[in-house]
């Protein structure tokens, strides 16, 4: 069965994130981060910043709740059980700190077949509270046996 | 911080870290990717892993932080592309390579991977830091 290419270009809803400084303490310990930029909020102002700062790839927590339901459309009719989180990647702007607020607007990127393997590529676009472009991620999803 | 010279073929300074057994429930609950692949033994089983997984993004995470860690911090890394392959367990050491391809400029290329037990868990990852 070929891939259904008609989502591709569909965007949808944007949500806003409101980064906690407690948020971004649990994330940078999950992941093993012992920069005192990400965990104690006195150092982060020595060092001239606002208040703690999110590791890069605190780009996943804001990012998720638009790009969550963007895999779940039924429009996009990405197969789940036979899918995998084929690749990611996530270029970044100025880093995100606890009380900024991000807002994500995610898309279809592309969909596409080959070698019996659908690919299903989906686009997020993170902007703070200033406008600035502070995150885009391509989510690459991969569906066996399309 | 170490002090790493980004010239082309050097080494990152290693990142080697082994995810205790409840790492995928702490994530699970900082990320909020709740998958139960990641996080009940039974339910990975029958949908015919070898039980509980790694989140990609954990791992990805890790990749990220070899890279930060090497740049001197977070505002170093402007850009990190991956591919995820094949499947990271918990209690078991994860170790994150790199190499500079390209120094120019003060932009810096990394090729760099992360592997598990001799398999790579993340493949074909590229990292743009600036230094």
């Amino acid at each position: 069965m070929p891939v259904n290419t008609k989502a591709i270009g569909k965007k949808y809803e944007p949500t806003t994130y409101a980064v906690g400084r407690e948020k971004i303490k649990e994330y940078a310990r999950a992941v093993g981060e012992t920069n005192p930029l990400h965990l104690d909020e006195k150092a982060a102002r020595e060092a001239g910043y606002a208040d703690v700062v999110a590791p890069p790839m605190f780009a996943v927590v804001y990012s998720s709740p638009s790009v969550a339901p963007s895999l779940f459309d039924p429009e996009v009719e990405m197969n789940f059980a036979m899918m995998v989180h084929g690749g990611q990647e996530f270029e970044w702007g100025p880093l995100v700190l606890a009380g900024d607020e991000i807002t994500t607007t995610a898309s279809v990127k592309d969909i596409s077949e080959r070698d019996g393997r659908g690919y299903y590529v989906f686009e997020s676009v993170s902007v703070n509270q200033r406008g600035e472009q502070v995150c885009r991620g391509t989510w690459t999803n991969i569906v066996r046996g399309v | 911080m170490a002090e790493i010279s980004f010239s082309q073929g050097a080494q990152i300074p290693e990142v080697r870290v082994t995810p205790d057994k409840y790492l995928t429930n702490r994530y699970a609950g900082a990320s909020g990717d709740f998958n139960p692949i990641h996080i009940d033994e039974e339910f990975a089983k029958a949908v015919g892993l070898p039980g509980r997984i790694l989140h990609g993004l954990w791992s990805m995470a890790q990749v990220a932080r070899a890279q930060t860690e090497a740049a001197g911090g977070p505002a170093a890394l402007k850009r990190l592309s991956v591919q995820f392959r094949g499947m990271g367990v918990p209690e078991q050491e994860v170790v994150v390579t790199g190499t500079v391809r390209e120094a120019a400029d003060g932009r810096v290329l990394v090729d760099t991977v992360a592997e598990q037990g001799g398999t790579q868990i993340i493949r074909n990852a590229e990292a743009e830091l600036q230094v």
